[in-house]
């Protein structure tokens, strides 16, 4: 809390005289903070694994081995081979990299979309606010997946970049939903007013104040989409309507894995496995982005919520919003 | 509160009309009933099609615009139309809608009274190993797809089926077929059918409400006003009921309105899987099949359930809430 | 000496390991009034919520707490309910928050008399609507069905008086009652919970960190710092003869509102936060001036002699190796605590010198709205209604009103730099309804705000060295010279330069609202607007930044508009004041006049509000209480806004009524070419 404890616990002798910026500063405590670091050296290493895994193994993906059906892991099929003979280990990767690109890019897209409109709406109020609302509730009791699987087939020219695109743009509306009420009461706090009457714009002041308070939430929601996309992008394939075959991705993987798990697990939990360990290192980077950009994280989050004894004088029972316990919420199926 | 509800409800009808009309409008454009006919056996003639299509206002060579307005007028006189084998909608609707309900209505309240109760015990027990059980669970709930529960529970049906010699809990269809006995036993058969599936349904939905209710029942647990109820006099089992839980649930009504929204996805798979002959399951056969008719009834349906739940999740709000009554 | 009824001994709490209270003795005999005085931090409320044990799970708490001779810490929860609310009651500081907000207030009353009396339902509730009426809330039947959000905040703390006092409890805890109310209604407050207490003949301990309630409601006094008790003495003798350099200090720290007790002396340092590890010695050994090598050593403990006075509870005892000292010589604040040389401003005359803002006739209303998607309006809020404002260079103009009176508004209507509803704004010899987009930036540079609460003012994301680049980047000034001025600024408000890679809350509240001064200052600007700017500091904190808000102007000749509900720290900085009500300015002038010789009855009720922290003073003060609430602005009455409330048209005869009811009073000075007008028809 402190000035002069903090002081005294990190004096370097040779301070800047000029400050500096405040992205250099995040970026130095996302590089000190270990969660983050472990779950970006997992994710770079599933790439590694995604993108140069199909280099290691001879065997294509799709093409089948007639000679060995349904064949446990072994030297020649690391993961063995599905009832088709075509290697797993192969499909895997395979799967891993179509995985690994749609949940991230939903992520992506449908977060940037949510916080452009949601800080849009929350900070011009009036009329901008009124009908970017009804859009984002339009779009809301759209049935998604109906949507979805009605221009699949349509889009089955275009490939797996309009699936994306898809997932993203019914994705969005309730992150959106949740920056706009957020940015309504962050335009009421005085740090904002003290910025418009500084004569700052209004876009600057949704990037530089609105945005950066809205990241705790924005982060952990992006994590949560990778999850759910790459969920929604097995749930659509296993009914067809996402990536077809002989195409895979771990979904359909894990769909068509499933039913023979307790007989054939080589089948489902290699796939399994990589999706878990996916979401949880997409999830130690959002923590540690989290914390690297809250720069109260570091003195008051493990802290018992209510020591409040003391909270007693006029102006400091205000309290900011901060969102760290934002639970998660799935998207599509 | 009525001033405020029927606030809301006017909104609900303006979003209801402009999603069923966006609805229909890309139905009838991306699916392509032409191609069905066309495909039949033997081929029949380009006018025949022609005929056809525009006896079951599927005409692609029709204004979609036009299209729509056939189909509201029916919609406004009762009629949904036909479907592309000739039928009624109307008949499949009726049969199909309870169906679906039933699933809807039994798994969402359950998955919520669930998932507030173990929300807010798991607060209640913060840091203790209830707490960071329930958390772990909900966590591996949540990042498991519905269908893969679905899938997982059948297979786990069908294990115990074959290991018991006969079937221990129904795993398809929602009832048994010609089945004996008074009131009671068909009561009994309903319940039993819709275990898994409500199961498969309700366990998403009690890990999401779990998850919200735990961070709002903590916020409740540092209130001033609870401290408060202590000082009066009230047992603190007492206090946390009558003055926290009351005050903590008043945000799940949101989540009520939102829950709903994935719910009816998710109750789309289950049906497939569980052999239910509900909307969802027709909506898959309808989209495979270019049956634009009956995949807008579904869409309607859809958007009608989403838009009840809100307008529910409104009322409830307003009756827990006196702060937005004066609104 | 008769046995106390409420006897705390070596009570200490600690949170995680983190020390809140450490070993703190209490005695509170039948019927008297216990002041416990600190400041933020200083574990003042924690001890009141640990006789009750009301702190949350992750409190420990040691020691022993008596009621009647029966332990209470450690009992069982069901017994200890029974003692809760029956025996020992407590009022808590924010009534917003701490009632229940979706059930009735008659419900939660009732509530309270049901959980310890075996009554029915409607005996409850009918006792609940005569606890209301005890407690001076109007139509108390129709008051039980209201919801707590639907009453004002004076209302809601008098219900939870009522509440505390449904069982007739023997001792009534109440933790800072009135700190977030207005004087009026703190004054108000303060007369129920003394009814309060002679009805139920309750004992009372009043936390609080405000002396001046101290000193006008406390029998005996006792005052904590870090966790312990530091000096004990019954209120007289506390506050004539303090033994304690804290005491001392907290004395000469507030402003006084009689403008006696000199210049303000503030305490160096900041109090230490709840829990911060105690290092050996003194606690408060950093920031004393008397300090000794043996006071880093050891900590004192609390002890003393009688003074001999026939009460029986004249002990007093303080926590100090040097008390013996500060008893024997009595010195005054300043003599023991450095004073800053403040550099006097040597201002021209006032003719002399040119306007920097004149607000003429400037009114504002916002529409009230009802129903969802299709937005009725439903009448107007007319928030200010009439305001005249005056700012030469060099100048503080002080702006005094209750909240609801529209100060704010009239701060934003300002700052906005846009034609006003109606009047005219000039700012720096503009009209502000004449600007184009450059001249509104080039103006923007020259009015700056300070806000009320730091902790809010500053975005918690940016280091502090964005915080005081922006307004430097938004006049368009290049990165590397904004970038430049940080360090000179931070100087400037007397913080280390090479703090700017820090976060806002790594600042204690002082420091913070030197940050938002300084970047109030990066542009240079001539006008400062104050928004409260000390309100949220505490008390031995605050008297610093006052002191650098008047070396800042002496320096750098800049005019303050300085917006406050606290009229002692006003009469402290202001040259001039303006007192709002319901949107008007009623009284303008310079502050010597206005403050000592007030001519609208409304000025001087709110003068006669503000307690004084000198007991004998404040006993002696004449009380006159205003009644009610002020009315809404959503109203808007004919004649004299002030008449409902008005003491003066209370008494005038029916004829001289008329006048306040039809006409409007103007503006009027009390003499030709005097700088003091009122709006009354009969000032005094």
């Amino acid at each position: 809390m402190s000035v002069e404890l903090a002081a005294a616990a990190e004096q370097s002798p040779d301070e800047p005289s000029v400050p500096r910026g405040r992205l250099r500063l995040a970026a130095a405590r996302v590089a000190g903070s270990r969660g983050a670091l472990v779950g970006l050296v997992v994710l770079v290493l599933l790439f590694l694994l995604a993108f140069v895994g199909p280099y290691l193994t001879p065997w294509d993906y799709a093409a089948p081995d007639y000679g060995s059906l349904r064949q446990p892991p072994s030297g020649t099929h690391w993961f063995g081979t599905n009832g088709l003979g075509q290697d797993v280990f192969a499909q895997t990767v395979r799967g891993l990299q179509k995985s690994l690109v749609i949940g991230l890019l939903v992520a992506v897209l449908s977060t940037g979309l949510a916080s452009l409109v949601g800080a849009c709406a929350g900070y011009f109020g009036g009329w901008t606010d009124r009908v970017l609302t009804f859009l984002v509730d339009l779009l809301l009791i759209f049935p998604a997946f109906l949507v979805i699987a009605v221009l699949s087939p349509r889009l089955r020219g275009s490939g797996w970049i309009a699936f994306v695109l898809l997932l993203a743009v019914f994705n969005w509306m309730v992150t959106a939903r949740v920056v706009r009420s957020m940015t309504r009461s962050l335009r009421e706090r005085e740090f904002v007013a003290a910025a418009r009457y500084m004569g700052v714009g209004p876009f600057r002041i949704i990037w530089r104040h609105v945005l950066p308070n809205v990241s705790s939430f924005l982060i952990i929601d992006a994590t949560v989409t990778v999850g759910g996309a790459v969920m929604s992008e097995a749930a659509l394939s296993y009914f067809g309507f996402g990536v077809r075959p002989p195409d895979v991705s771990l979904g359909t993987l894990l769909a068509a894995g499933a039913a023979d798990a307790p007989v054939f697990p080589w089948l489902f939990y290699f796939a399994a496995g990589l999706l878990v360990l996916f979401v949880l290192a997409v999830n130690l980077v959002g923590d540690g982005l989290r914390d690297a950009l809250d720069p109260t994280a570091a003195a008051g989050r493990h802290r018992p919520r209510s020591r409040r004894g003391e909270r007693t004088r006029r102006g400091d029972r205000r309290r900011p919003t901060r969102s760290t316990d934002t639970p998660s919420r799935r998207s599509t199926p | 509160m009525t001033r405020y509800l029927a606030g809301r409800l006017g909104y609900y009808a303006a979003l209801l009309t402009a999603a069923v009309f966006l609805s229909y409008a890309l139905t009838g454009t991306a699916l392509g009933p032409r191609a069905y006919f066309e495909a039949k056996q033997p081929r029949p003639s380009a006018a025949s099609v022609d005929r056809q299509l525009t006896a079951l206002n599927l005409n692609d060579r029709t204004p979609v615009v036009e299209r729509f307005g056939t189909w509201a007028n029916g919609l406004l006189h009762g009629d949904l139309g036909r479907t592309i084998h000739g039928t009624s909608v109307n008949e499949e609707f009726g049969r199909r809608i309870w169906v679906s309900l039933r699933l809807l209505l039994v798994g969402s309240l359950l998955g919520m009274l669930l998932g507030v109760a173990a929300g807010a015990w798991s607060a209640v027990r913060q840091y203790r190993l209830s707490d960071r059980t329930l958390t772990v669970l909900s966590f591996v709930l949540l990042s498991t797809p519905v269908f893969l529960f679905a899938l997982l529970l059948k297979n786990g049906a069908i294990a115990a089926k074959n290991a018991a010699g006969h079937e221990v809990v129904p795993f398809t269809g929602y009832e048994t077929p010609n089945l004996a006995g008074g009131i009671g036993a068909h009561l009994a058969d309903w319940a039993l059918h819709l275990l898994l599936p409500t199961l498969s349904l309700a366990l998403g939905g009690l890990a999401t409400y779990s998850r919200y209710q735990r961070a709002t029942m903590l916020d409740v647990l540092g209130a001033d006003y609870l401290r408060t109820a202590e000082a009066k006099g009230l047992t603190r089992g007492r206090a946390l009921l009558k003055h926290g839980l009351r005050t903590a649930v008043i945000p799940m009504t949101t989540m009520f309105a939102y829950a709903f929204l994935g719910l009816f996805t998710g109750a789309a798979f289950t049906e497939t899987i569980f052999g239910w002959h509900g909307m969802g399951e027709w909506f898959i056969q309808a989209v495979n099949e270019q049956d634009v008719n009956s995949v807008a009834a579904v869409n309607l349906f859809a958007a009608v359930v989403v838009l009840a739940a809100g307008l529910l999740a409104d009322a409830l709000h307003a009756a827990l809430d006196p702060r937005v009554r004066v609104g | 000496m008769t046995t106390p009824l409420l006897t705390v001994r070596d009570l200490t709490v600690d949170f995680d390991g983190h020390p809140a209270v450490r070993g703190v003795d209490l005695d509170l005999h039948r019927g008297e009034t216990l002041g416990l005085v600190g400041e933020s931090g200083s574990g003042k409320s924690v001890t009141a919520l640990a006789v009750l044990g009301l702190l949350p799970a992750t409190a420990r708490t040691g020691g022993s707490v008596r009621l009647d001779g029966r332990e209470l810490l450690g009992l069982p929860a069901r017994q200890l309910a029974a003692v809760r609310g029956r025996r020992i009651a407590m009022v808590f500081q924010d009534p917003l928050s701490a009632f229940t907000p979706v059930h009735r207030i008659g419900d939660q009353i009732a509530e309270a008399v049901r959980t310890h009396q075996d009554v029915g339902r409607t005996a409850a509730r009918k006792r609940a609507a005569e606890l209301l009426d005890l407690v001076g809330i109007p139509d108390p039947a129709r008051a039980l069905d209201a919801f707590p959000h639907e009453f004002s905040g004076g209302m809601r703390q008098r219900a939870m008086i009522a509440m505390a006092v449904a069982n007739e409890p023997d001792v009534l805890l109440a933790d800072e009652p009135t700190t977030a109310l207005d004087v009026t209604i703190q004054a108000q407050v303060l007369e129920v919970l003394r009814t309060a207490r002679r009805e139920s003949g309750a004992a009372l301990v009043l936390v609080s960190h405000d002396l001046g309630v101290i000193a006008g409601s406390a029998d005996r006094v006792a005052v904590m710092y870090a966790g312990r008790i530091v000096e004990a003495a019954p209120v007289d003798e506390l506050f004539a003869a303090p033994r304690h350099p804290y005491t001392l200090g907290l004395i000469g720290a507030v402003p006084r509102l009689d403008g006696r007790g000199g210049p303000l002396v503030p305490i160096p340092g900041r109090p230490p936060a709840a829990g911060e590890p105690a290092r050996p010695g003194c606690a408060f050994a950093d920031r004393c001036p008397l300090t000794e090598d043996r006071c880093r050593t050891a900590e004192p403990p609390l002890t003393g002699t009688g003074t001999g006075s026939a009460s029986g509870t004249g002990d007093h005892r303080a926590a100090c190796v040097r008390a013996d000292h500060l008893a024997a010589t009595r010195p005054a604040p300043a003599e023991v605590y450095p004073v800053p040389a403040l550099p006097a401003a040597v201002p021209r005359p006032r003719a002399a010198r040119d306007s920097v803002l004149a607000v003429r006739g400037l009114t504002r209303s916002f529409p009230r709205h009802r129903g969802g998607l299709l937005r009725r309006r439903a009448g107007e809020v007319h928030a200010v209604d009439g305001v005249d404002l005056d700012i030469r260079q060099g100048e503080t103009l002080g702006l005094v009103g209750e909240s609801g009176s529209g100060k704010s508004t009239t701060l934003y209507e300002i700052l906005r730099l846009a034609a006003p509803q109606g009047g005219r704004i000039e700012l720096l010899g503009q009209d502000t309804a004449a600007l184009d987009r450059a001249a509104v930036r080039r103006l923007r540079s020259r009015v700056q705000i300070v806000f009320q609460d730091p902790a809010a003012s500053l975005d918690p994301r940016m280091p502090v060295g964005d915080v005081l680049a922006e307004p430097l980047l938004a006049q368009r000034t290049p990165k590397a010279e904004a970038r430049r001025r940080v360090p000179e600024l931070l100087r400037q408000v007397g913080l280390d330069p090479a703090h700017a890679d820090r976060y806002p809350h790594e600042f204690s509240g002082g420091q913070r609202q030197r940050i938002s001064i300084a970047r109030a200052l990066a542009v240079r600007p001539d006008l400062l607007v104050l928004d409260e700017p000390v309100s949220a500091l505490d008390v031995s904190v605050q008297a610093g930044v006052l002191n650098l808000l008047q070396q800042l102007k002496a320096e750098l000749g800049l005019a303050y508009l300085f917006v406050s509900h606290d009229l002692s720290v006003v009469r402290h900085l202001a040259d001039r004041v303006a007192v709002m009500y319901l949107g008007r300015t009623v009284e303008t002038g310079t502050a010597a006049r206005v403050l000592t010789r007030p001519r609208h009855p409304y000025t001087r009720a709110l003068l006669a509000a503000v307690p004084l922290p000198d007991p004998p003073a404040e006993r002696a003060r004449p009380r006159l209480l205003l009644a009610g609430d002020p009315p809404s602005p959503a109203e808007r009455h004919l004649g004299c806004p002030f008449r409902p409330r008005c003491p003066v048209h209370a008494a005038l005869a029916p004829e001289q009524r008329a006048r306040c009811a039809t006409e409007t009073p103007p503006a009027l000075p009390a003499a030709p070419g005097v700088d003091h007008t009122a709006t009354c028809h009969y000032p005094d």
